[in-house]
């Protein structure tokens, strides 16, 4: 009898759970549908959409009158350069912090975490003005750095939290082993270390590959990134609800088949560990 | 283990991001404190001296600014509300078996992998367009007039699409707080009696408490400096202007940049006491 139950039960929480993941799920579905059909079909009823011819002209129509592709790698390059040299700077932070702790640790953590709380409104128009100082304003330099720098905190507290789960036993048995500190460093620490790293990266770059405020505000036509690409639709002539979708579907792909890899490693990293 | 030569090795690893963390943080800082007090038009007349604090009167005197406060407090509470509450109501259902349970889960994330401006966009013309929008195709075929949602319901739309981008977020924290529930305690309280209801307000929600601050607490943070989706929808208009909004105007728009250094500044202690206490949870973490 109770097996009786349980199957019932599954069923009935299989309808509702699947129910609510479609209805979730439709708006990136829908832009999926419209990325394949022309521009007059695109705007017909639900109905009249579905029926209607399948297209791959949006595809190519996107990339021939707006050169997707430039800025499509202005956004990997943002996203993946400022996440490499944040890991550059990160890595040795977060190693001393997890492995040679003084008093001032925890201070330190907090107060870098705190920095990730500045609201960018509020230092808009100084690194605006450094920006034009310098020479970087609608540069694809400024934009690392910039990305690199609001991504530092989460970037050495995740690693934080994935080195502080090395156990120092290990050291202190290769140690004994007689393992010198180039090969502790190279064989027992380090492959215990590239998960976390591993997965440090990837939340990074999709952060990175999102943010819509700094790539927004400090891109022009040379360096803007897909997310300053897309906002151009917002004052569109004619019609273009097929080659948004389109270009919403290209912009969106790379990072939900990342971040669907990075379910996990997400809450962690966005709760700086406080959730696990 | 801790020599002092190691010490020293260790204050050097830490420098570099300790060096940059300090320079990103004072820099712009110090820039917005000096223009806030200052009446600075870029491109009229550029600096024309000290002022004291007539901006930050100016800028809590101006007609603009309870309206935003009000804009920003509705659209952080109401995301709040709604994204909690289905947050908790969907990591439940998750957590029960299901079939299908990987993909489920995986559809269910996937709003908040989407950049904000796409979100903004599409659901702007492909769904609340008044003509054209599938919403529009909906009412129709139901027989009612079509809702111009972003100007005349701007901000449950503004609602509306903000959750859904963080909805995902609210829902895998909770679930993965759910994961980490004893289920020895539950099936315990199920021996003695409880009932579903019991189990859940009892056992269950207690042990979410504290996934629930963190999400408050770090939606917050977010919400309070919400651009993008206004930025492309309704541009500020309709009454959807936040102080967020309200500051970026200010300063790249109007070019008034000491108005705006004020505004940025009250945005700066807003963030802060939110800050205050979401540090103290995820502190508390640092010692266990």
């Amino acid at each position: 009898m109770a097996r009786a139950i349980s199957a019932r039960h599954k069923m009935i929480t299989s309808v509702m759970a699947w129910t609510a993941a479609i209805l979730i799920f439709f708006p990136i579905l829908w832009i999926l549908v419209l990325s394949f059909k022309s521009e007059g079909d695109a705007i017909k009823t639900p109905l009249g959409v579905l029926t209607s011819a399948w297209t791959f002209d949006s595809y190519a129509v996107v990339q021939d009158r707006s050169d997707y592709f430039k800025h499509f790698f202005n956004s990997v390059i943002v996203a993946v350069g400022s996440t490499l040299l944040g890991l550059l700077v990160a890595v040795p932070a977060a190693w001393s912090m997890a492995f040679v702790p003084s008093k001032r640790t925890r201070g330190i953590l907090m107060w870098m975490l705190s920095t990730k709380m500045l609201p960018a409104v509020g230092v808009l128009y100084p690194i605006y003005l450094l920006f034009i100082e310098l020479g970087i304003l609608d540069s694809r330099i400024g934009l690392v750095i910039v990305l690199m720098l609001i991504n530092l905190p989460i970037i050495v507290w995740m690693l934080y939290t994935y080195f502080r789960e090395i156990p120092a036993e290990i050291l202190e048995a290769a140690r004994m082993d007689g393992a010198g500190m180039r090969a502790e460093l190279l064989y027992v620490l380090t492959p215990m270390a590239i998960p976390g790293i591993a997965s440090t990266m990837l939340l990074n770059v999709i952060l990175a590959w999102n943010e819509a405020f700094w790539t927004l505000n400090l891109t022009a036509a040379k360096a803007a990134p897909l997310t300053a690409f897309i906002a151009s639709y917002s004052s569109p002539e004619g019609l273009f609800y097929a080659k948004l979708s389109a270009a919403s579907v290209m912009a969106i792909a790379p990072i939900l088949v990342m971040g669907w890899f990075s379910q996990k490693q997400l809450v962690r990293g966005l709760t700086f560990g406080a959730v696990k | 283990m801790a020599t002092q030569h190691s010490q020293s090795a260790a204050r050097m690893m830490m420098a570099p991001a300790v060096v940059l963390l300090l320079g990103w943080m004072l820099v712009p800082l110090t820039m917005t404190l000096f223009f806030s007090f200052k009446k600075y038009l870029p491109l009229r007349g550029g600096d024309l001296g000290w002022v004291g604090f007539d901006n930050y009167v100016r800028f809590v005197s101006s007609s603009a600014f309870w309206p935003a406060v009000g804009t920003t407090l509705i659209i952080v509470g109401g995301v709040l509300v709604i994204t909690v509450l289905l947050g908790v109501a969907l990591a439940l259902l998750l957590d029960q078996p299901v079939w299908g349970q990987g993909v489920v889960r995986i559809l269910v994330i996937a709003p908040f992998f989407v950049m904000p401006t796409v979100s903004g966009l599409v659901w702007k013309n492909m769904f609340m367009d008044p003509v054209n929008g599938f919403f529009a195709h909906l009412w129709r075929f139901l027989g009612a007039e079509p809702i111009q949602w972003l100007s005349q319901a701007s901000m449950p739309s503004l609602v509306m699409i903000i959750s859904w981008q963080w909805l995902p977020f609210a829902t895998l924290i909770l679930l993965t707080a759910i994961q980490s529930l004893d289920t020895e305690q539950l099936e315990a309280a199920e021996m003695d009696g409880a009932r579903p209801v019991g189990r859940f307000w009892f056992i269950i929600l207690p042990h979410l408490a504290r996934a629930i601050t963190v999400v408050i607490l770090i939606q917050t943070i977010f919400l309070l400096s919400i651009f993008a989706e206004i930025f492309v929808t309704t541009a500020g208009a309709f009454g959807t202007k936040t102080l967020t909004y309200l500051i970026f105007q200010r300063v790249l728009e109007s070019q008034n940049v000491g108005l705006g250094s004020a505004g940025g500044v009250y945005a700066i202690i807003l963030a802060n006491i939110v800050a205050v206490f979401l540090l103290r949870v995820v502190g508390k973490n640092l010692d266990a």
